[in-house]
């Protein structure tokens, strides 16, 4: 294809800019994981962007972290956070979205328009944190897991999903003395297998980060998730949560810099490390996302 | 008459229930979870028209009517609370949506397969990083010393972090933000584009139109439905600016320019304060204000451009 000169240069400024961009995103992150395997002196001196490594090469800072056994205990707390909201969260969110996309619901416009509407008004901060409280939540792992854990949007994402197996697929089951539960668990979650692992994809990654909920409904140190202690240690940057007897505030002081970008990459590993391979997921639940019925 | 409307009612209902009370039963817990969690705190709203007393309980406190509100209207952080929501969410809109929408035009244009899928895989890496270490990466991007500190520094002739200066503080939000939701954002309208018709570029080509042209009116026309969408979505949420994030951000150096009406609840009745009907009754507002927004740009966008969310 013959090319104009200016197309040429719009071209040449499409590929400089979008490169830009991509060492935008990707700086910061590469800066994380050479200042933690820095020397610790020398990083804590360091102002700017870290590039490479600076000094020699030590893996210190991770051992430090792995020895501190409440950063231990905070990576188990926050696995077992993110594997039970995830699970009560799927459960409602595929009993929710079955229900809605049942056709022949009597209350099907009263139930739908039951659920749309908390996403466009809720009661705020305040009740909510009174609801959970009245309810004996507060500094119980409860509290971490069950309020707020299901999504509408997502319910209405896989509802839309599931109103498109074919009616034909279900009717035939249905003839054959197939019940509800029976359809759900035979017909309609088989065929949906993308949609139900996007959505959990979503709340996975939604999970893993969250910080607030713990932070407003939790004291108890022993129930942090690892987000919470890098609040602590990237944001407030103390050491007073740390627990950490005289000696190790110390030797802590000394090596903060380092501890901190430690923790950052093991807590964002494990996203890293799977997002490139999920992505295409992700962009499919965007896409059933943004079709409107 | 109404004797004949009920009957038949009776009747449907007795049959609905008799052939679906498989899937209401599955429904159950789904229901009474949001009664739980998102009705039952609608009915505590009550509490920002009290003096509220834990002690008392919701029922037992002391109702003292519209107090609380004429207390936020006349309190001396109004008018700044009020500004601060609205211009963080003026800026925010105004930066991001162009900015989103420009990088999928971009990456539009890329015939290039494998650069394209380079580009668009790093640019969804900031999404899946925390809040929290993405404010952490903020702080140390702008410590005094770093790179963007000692640029800025060139024109106001100070080394300082610049988090803690108020000047700095909505811009610095605005643009973390976009550098985290970029690539995402870019998703849907990459879609769009991909969604339009490739025989009205060859046309418009034909007809001599050069690339600025096309997109200006064939990209740009092709995907005004999807920026609509969204642009209803972001105002929906438009009030609820991310206060999670400004909590992470902010400090007393910057409440001038960094304090939002949803922050400022926070502050008041779960960390500072523990004033729970004043909180209740901010948090009111703010929903009511929101609220109002997305059904006046739902309906405005019906008329308009035909094309709304519900």
């Amino acid at each position: 294809m013959f090319l104009s000169k200016g197309e040429k240069t719009l071209n040449a400024v499409n590929y400089l800019f979008l490169s830009l961009v991509a060492f935008t995103c990707i700086a910061p992150v590469w800066h994380v994981f050479c200042a933690s395997v820095s020397n610790p002196q020398l990083l804590n001196a360091n102002t700017s962007i870290v590039f490479w490594p600076l000094g020699e090469w030590t893996l210190g800072g991770y051992q430090q972290v792995f020895s501190t056994k409440y950063i231990v205990r905070a990576y188990a707390n926050t696995v077992v956070y993110v594997t039970l909201t995830t699970s009560l969260a799927m459960l409602l969110t595929i009993l929710g979205a079955y229900g809605l996309s049942c056709k022949g619901l009597l209350l099907r416009r009263p139930l739908n328009f039951f659920l749309t509407f908390t996403m466009l008004f809720s009661g705020g901060l305040i009740p909510t944190y009174m609801v959970v409280r009245n309810l004996g939540m507060l500094d119980t792992i409860w509290a971490i897991i069950i309020p707020g854990c299901v999504s509408v949007y997502n319910m209405m994402i896989m509802r839309t999903s599931f109103s498109s197996i074919p009616d034909s697929l279900l009717e035939a089951a249905e003839i054959d003395g197939a019940e509800h539960f029976t359809l759900l668990l035979k017909i309609v979650i088989p065929s949906s297998k993308a949609v139900i692992s996007v959505i959990a994809l979503f709340y996975i990654v939604q999970n893993w980060n969250s910080w607030f909920h713990t932070a407003i409904y939790v004291r108890q140190r022993e129930l942090y998730p690892l987000q919470l202690w890098l609040r602590d240690i990237v944001i407030s940057e103390s050491t007073a949560n740390l627990e950490l007897d005289s000696g190790d505030v110390n030797q802590f002081n000394q090596t903060r810099m380092l501890i901190k970008y430690c923790v950052i990459v093991i807590s964002i590993l494990p996203m890293m490390a799977v997002y490139p391979f999920v992505q295409k997921y992700f962009v499919k639940g965007v896409m059933i996302g943004s079709i409107k019925e | 008459m109404a004797q004949r409307s009920i009957q038949p009612l009776r009747k449907r209902i007795k049959r609905d229930l008799r052939r679906n009370w498989k899937v209401y039963f599955m429904l159950l817990p789904v229901v009474a979870y949001f009664i739980i969690f998102a009705y039952m705190p609608m009915g505590g709203i009550l509490m920002g028209f009290e003096n509220y007393r834990i002690k008392l309980g919701i029922l037992k406190s002391k109702w003292i009517g519209f107090d609380n509100f004429t207390r936020f209207f006349t309190s001396m952080y109004f008018g700044r609370l009020l500004r601060n929501t609205i211009v963080i969410g003026l800026k925010d809109i105004l930066w991001a949506f162009p900015i989103t929408i420009l990088f999928a035009l971009m990456l539009n244009q890329v015939p290039y397969r494998p650069f394209l899928r380079t580009v668009q895989t790093i640019s969804y890496l900031p999404y899946f990083i925390s809040m929290v270490v993405v404010c952490g990466l903020v702080k140390d991007f702008t410590q005094a010393g770093s790179a963007i500190s000692r640029f800025m520094g060139l024109f106001s002739g100070k080394q300082e972090s610049l988090l803690t200066n108020p000047t700095y503080f909505q811009e610095i939000f605005v643009f973390s933000g976009i550098w985290q939701n970029l690539g995402y954002g870019a998703i849907v309208y990459l879609a769009a584009l991909t969604a339009i018709n490739p025989e009205l570029y060859e046309a418009a080509s034909i007809d001599g139109a050069h690339k600025l042209r096309q997109i200006w009116h064939i990209s740009l026309p092709g995907i005004l439905p999807t920026i609509v969408i969204m642009l209803i979505l972001r105002i929906g949420s438009f009030m609820n600016i991310n206060y999670q994030k400004i909590l992470l951000l902010y400090s007393p150096a910057t409440y001038e320019t960094s304090d939002v009406i949803t922050s400022y609840v926070y502050r008041i009745s779960l960390s500072e304060g523990s004033d729970f009907s004043y909180g209740t009754a901010i948090g009111l507002f703010n929903s009511l204000i929101n609220l109002l927004l997305v059904v006046s740009a739902n309906q405005i966008s019906r008329r308009v451009t035909e094309t709304s969310l519900w």
